[in-house]
């Protein structure tokens, strides 16, 4: 047998060492969104302070950012100071209350501040099933065309908005440039 | 108690099957006495082999996770109205991605994961049998015994010999 031949076990166990240092690293959590690059799923819904049916329609012709949030979720008290400001830099975001109780989310929204274009009230978890939601909170970026186009999940903070940021600045552009041809 | 008891009878005079996953029973009665215990097998095997999306090594039958429950309720409902097992997983598919199967489709994206092993076993035995059959090749025929060592052999035997007439 040739002498690099010999080597060949120690190569294997290299390559399966990286491969598994790397794996080290990796978020298990991590999953990639099942509705990215597919069209938000139908709903109709009321809205959590107006009562009024929101339906599909009112995420076209803007790019959104989908909340789902609960006044048990720990995380979503954490992100909701960032959310607000946001809101306040022109950011539209729409709520999507997710299993909760209304009266304490009302409050939320009154103690906390709102944030939302407006919050539909998801109590039996039907949208956020179709959204593939797992917990609170995550949020979906969805275009002008209604299309999810990324997916974040656990909460958006001033640490961790940057490259978020890059992502809702891109679909801006990409709703301004469709308009103007 | 009182549960069971009626749980009991209500079986021996209906067509309805059950599946328990959980600690909880799921009844299964909108088909008739077949379909009720296909349904509930169904229930029981897609229970298993779907994985709950938020906890990362349990499958839906084992998960206290809210998720969980919600995708039991929600595969209850489905597989009581009488929804096919494929339609069932195509849904949670497409909600929660390939993640929730614990039985992951045989696709271009899979084939490594399915058939990597096997192909793995194959090389191993391969390897085996070429370095079986060089060994066997490069061993050497003996060497032929030299003059000294051929009548140091002769007297030995002829002294054998000499001892069978004892």
């Amino acid at each position: 047998m040739k002498r690099w031949a010999l080597f060949i076990p120690f190569i294997i166990f290299s390559l399966l060492g990286f491969l598994l240092w790397r794996g080290l690293y990796l978020d298990p959590k991590d999953i990639p969104s099942a509705l990215v690059d597919k069209p938000f799923p139908d709903f109709a819904l009321p809205t959590l302070v107006s009562g009024e049916t929101k339906t599909k329609s009112s995420l076209q012709g803007d790019v959104h950012l989908v909340n789902v949030w609960g006044t048990w979720c720990i995380s979503c008290k954490v992100e909701h100071p960032f959310l607000v400001e946001l809101a306040k830099e022109g950011v539209r975001i729409i709520g999507v209350n997710y299993k909760d109780e209304n009266d304490a989310a009302r409050q939320w929204l009154i103690d906390l501040g709102n944030p939302y274009v407006f919050s539909v009230d998801d109590e039996a978890g039907t949208l956020s099933m179709d959204l593939g939601v797992t917990g609170a909170p995550e949020t979906f970026f969805v275009d002008a065309n209604g299309v999810v186009r990324y997916k974040h999940q656990g909460p958006i903070t001033r640490g961790n908005w940057a490259p978020l940021e890059k992502i809702w600045q891109s679909l801006v552009t990409e709703s301004k440039q469709a308009v103007q041809p | 108690m009182m549960k069971y008891v009626v749980l009991f009878s209500a079986l021996l005079l209906s067509q309805l099957s059950y599946a328990i996953v959980d600690g909880h029973e799921y009844i299964f009665d909108d088909g008739s006495e077949v379909e009720n215990e296909n349904r509930a097998q169904l229930f029981q095997t897609l229970a298993q082999e779907l994985r709950c999306p938020k906890c990362q090594n349990q499958n839906l039958s084992d998960s206290n996770a809210m998720i969980a429950g919600d995708l039991r309720r929600e595969l209850y409902q489905q597989v009581k109205s009488g929804q096919d097992g494929e339609s069932i997983v195509n849904f949670m598919v497409n909600r929660y991605g390939e993640f929730v199967l614990y039985r992951p489709k045989v696709n271009g994206m899979t084939y490594v994961l399915w058939f990597g092993p096997v192909a793995l076993l194959i090389i191993g035995l391969i390897c085996l049998i070429v370095i079986v059959r060089k060994r066997k090749q490069s061993v050497q025929p003996a060497e032929p015994l030299s003059e000294a060592q051929q009548k140091r052999i002769d007297q030995l035997l002829a002294k054998d010999k000499g001892d069978d007439h004892v």
